[in-house]
């Protein structure tokens, strides 16, 4: 299972995804100007400040030559996730619905949060249990989710923690066929002892075991 | 271009602009909702709309309108 993981001008988790990526299979790093995914069985989209998040967050990233690749990948069925900013960035390229606002308190927060799995069938889920708890850390501004059209909602913060005023809780959602999610809490940074938790593996773990293509 | 939170949508910044009116004296301010303003020089007036619509602003969640400004002084 060979991940790839791209980079922006302003990705700043690159670095944590590929050694997550790497846990469970290997992981290459992919340029924002690439024209091909270099037959990466998996995408990454990490978190950070893509093009400065000038704009609208994820705004400008998503007209890249590598989004247009990323964007026929997951058409095909192609397993792709992504990760705060990279969930800001498939929102705005319409490859997942929504958008992201800035969070209700107009703060930063930075903490370890519980989300609950409440879709075990999607490409990064499925070494999950339906109703499991994770512990993972959040670390944003803009992680508001919204949206006007029902969702696949794949991750919900656990009672009472919900850190941005996210619509419903929501944490992650899914597109209609399961191979792409986003959520804005970060399971690259919970996959080592030293973390505190390593229960961000299961994402990366699920999709390695997913059949190929998905 | 005058880009602004939809209706209905929580404007958390416009709702700290709105509570920190009072504290300045100015009572009775309501409905603050704060947004962007984006200039430019576009060749043809017609694409304002398809600009806005696929990246200077998000229909999703914002909603937009364009100001004509003519006879504007040029640099």
């Amino acid at each position: 299972m060979r991940f790839g993981v791209v980079q922006f001008p302003g990705s700043c988790d690159e670095a944590d995804a590929l050694a997550a990526c790497d846990r469970v299979g290997d992981a290459e790093l992919l340029w924002h100007g690439d024209h091909e995914l270099r037959g990466v069985d998996a995408v990454v989209i990490p978190g950070g400040f893509s093009y400065g998040d000038y704009l609208r967050v994820g705004a400008i990233a998503r007209f890249s030559p590598v989004m247009q690749e990323v964007a026929a990948f997951a058409a095909g069925g192609g397993p792709v996730l992504g990760i705060c900013n990279g969930f800001q960035v498939l929102c705005e390229a319409g490859l997942l619905p929504g958008a992201l606002l800035p969070n209700r308190s107009l703060r930063f927060v930075c903490r370890q949060v519980g989300i609950e799995v409440a879709d075990a069938d999607t490409a990064f889920t499925r070494a999950c249990a339906r109703g499991e708890e994770l512990s993972i850390p959040v670390k944003h501004t803009t992680g508001r989710y919204f949206s006007a059209a029902p969702v696949r909602v794949v991750f919900r913060y656990a009672s009472g923690v919900n850190p941005n005023g996210s619509q419903e809780d929501i944490a992650g959602v899914a597109n209609a066929a399961g191979n792409v999610v986003g959520l804005m809490p970060h399971p690259e940074h919970a996959v080592d002892a030293l973390h505190g938790s390593l229960d961000g593996l299961k994402l990366f773990a699920s999709a390695a075991g997913a059949p190929a293509g998905v | 271009m005058l880009v602004r939170p939809k209706a209905g949508i929580l404007d958390p910044q416009g709702i700290a602009v709105e509570r920190a009116l009072p504290a300045l004296g100015f009572d009775g301010v309501h409905d603050v909702s704060v947004g962007r303003m984006i200039e430019l020089d576009v060749p043809d007036l017609a694409e304002l709309d398809a600009m806005c619509e696929k990246l200077l602003a998000n229909p999703l969640i914002e909603d937009y309108e364009v100001e004509h400004l003519e006879d504007l002084p040029t640099v």
